[in-house]
């Protein structure tokens, strides 16, 4: 067992905060605080602990970035001095480096005013190459915002030594394996097509009508929930895939469809889903088209 | 293929001859039986009623043209030549084997109370109806398609094809059916395209 603190440094490249936001809301901090030492945060630590450390030459183990990144001085700078600069010279002397986000990830809303200036660590969007071409010590973990245990989950795993099995976006499998579908409470509504008819409701499912892009995006949301109790779609609101490299999407609330016919899940065919999709709809299922909790029966 | 089902095979082809050409209620299983030469009981050993098999043939046929269209649908080639392989591939079927698609017009869509059990929805005909579903969302998804409701431009296709069957059937078309393979697909993809 590891008893030595491991040392993290938080930078920000274009960023709204979102990320450290919800790393402070981790609930066992004091439990994270034991194994854990920040060196530099933004938004907890001044400005003369991080240029006195960004001008010695110590190694420390977790650099986390939040936000998309450039290497254009004009886009981004901080403490007077180009960003990337400074990402250079701690990227160098870190042991691992988390991307915190999907802006960090792939370049999330930022990449979209200048996909070829502002882009992820190591992507752009689904492309590789973002502000480095190649790195073997980068981990992914990406949302809007990060759910603070993927966070914490994944710095303990590698504080204590253990291997992280990454994906193709080198996001942690642990996480990232799962789809928002997995734990959906509206499950039953989407396998016989039952459409939910509007935000905030019990019944029905968010995916034909109003976006919802659970089936094929990548998280445990409805595994872990946020805060313990809920997620987007126990909500009655639609996840709106912001795992994926293609976040943020137009038209979030609508279900973008070819001919009437929407995006099918992940790793499932046309002729499988249409197929399917076709024979449930064929049906009418009275259970389904009532209230959940009916007050007058 | 075992023995069983090369057998029920060659039940529900000589039934859906019977079927689309004299029509479902003036067909007997006794017709069947004595067109396949087997006793009526053996018949039942296969399909336990005519209705059953009745519900039967439209998935089989269903089946058979569903298989011409995937092909379509997996063959390199734009939208415009697959529209064009559709059609043609739909009035050859109706030219040399005219039985799978009178099935469907004269004895399916004519007699829904027997398939209103069992055929609910696109239930029995979903193989042919999905590789539509496929071909419309990949000629919306290549923007060669315009994009609307599914069965707005499903009707379009399948109606003014089946229509057109229909008067070839009755004997009021002057020409060969496939000599209008080209008119009728450039009017379908001129309809359907992205303007």
């Amino acid at each position: 067992m590891k008893t030595e603190k491991s040392t993290i440094i938080w930078l920000q490249g274009l960023t709204c905060n979102g990320n450290s936001h919800s790393f402070f809301n981790y609930p066992q901090m004091p439990s994270f605080a034991a194994s854990f030492e920040i060196l530099y945060h933004p938004l907890l630590c001044g400005h003369e602990n991080f240029l006195s450390f960004l001008n010695s030459d110590s190694s420390f183990d977790f650099l986390i970035l939040e936000g998309a990144l450039s290497h254009d001085e004009r886009i981004l700078e901080r403490f007077g001095l180009p960003f990337y600069e400074i990402l250079d010279n701690l990227a160098s002397r870190a042991k691992h480096i988390i991307c915190a986000g999907s802006c960090a990830s792939f370049g999330g809303v930022f990449r979209l005013r200048d996909p070829l200036k502002i882009t992820g660590a190591l992507f752009s969007g689904k492309e590789k190459g973002g502000y480095w071409l190649e790195k073997d010590n980068v981990v992914n973990i990406s949302g809007c915002p990060i759910h603070p245990k993927w966070l914490v989950e994944t710095l303990l795993a590698l504080h204590l030594g253990e291997k992280v099995l990454l994906d193709a976006f080198l996001r942690p499998k642990e996480v990232f394996s799962y789809l928002v579908h997995h734990g959906c409470l509206r499950n039953e509504y989407f396998e016989w097509k039952v459409d939910s008819h509007q935000l905030g409701e019990r019944e029905g499912c968010l995916f034909y009508e109003h976006g919802c892009l659970g089936p094929m995006s990548h998280a445990n949301c409805n595994k872990i929930l946020w805060n313990g109790v809920s997620s987007k779609t126990r909500a009655g609101s639609p996840c709106l895939g912001c795992t994926e490299f293609d976040f943020p999407r137009v038209a979030l609330y609508e279900t973008q469809k070819n001919m009437s016919l929407p995006q099918t899940p992940f790793g499932i065919s046309k002729r499988a889903y249409y197929s399917l999709a076709g024979v449930a709809k064929s049906f009418k299922i009275e259970r389904l088209e009532k209230k959940l909790i009916d007050e007058n029966n | 293929m075992d023995k069983k089902t090369g057998k029920s095979e060659k039940i529900l082809d000589a039934a859906l001859m019977l079927f689309s050409t004299q029509g479902f209620y003036a067909t007997t299983i006794p017709d069947i039986a004595k067109a396949m030469g087997m006793s009526v009981g053996n018949i039942y050993n296969y399909f336990s009623s005519k209705e059953m098999l009745a519900k039967e043939i439209i998935k089989y046929s269903s089946d058979i043209l569903g298989a011409e269209i995937r092909r379509v649908n997996e063959s390199e080639g734009n939208t415009k030549e697959k529209i064009r392989q559709i059609v043609a591939l739909y009035f050859e079927m109706a030219s040399s084997k005219p039985q799978h698609i009178n099935y469907f017009l004269r004895v399916y869509l004519a007699n829904k109370e027997v398939f209103k059990d069992g055929c609910e929805g696109m239930l029995c005909v979903s193989a042919f109806v999905t590789e539509l579903m496929i071909f419309f969302e990949e000629g919306v998804a290549c923007k060669e398609l315009r994009n609307q409701d599914f069965f707005s431009a499903f009707g379009l296709f399948m109606g003014y094809l089946g229509g057109f069957v229909f008067l070839n059937g009755e004997g009021v078309l002057e020409k060969d059916l496939n000599s209008y393979v080209d008119d009728i697909s450039l009017n379908i993809y001129n309809a359907l395209k992205n303007q």
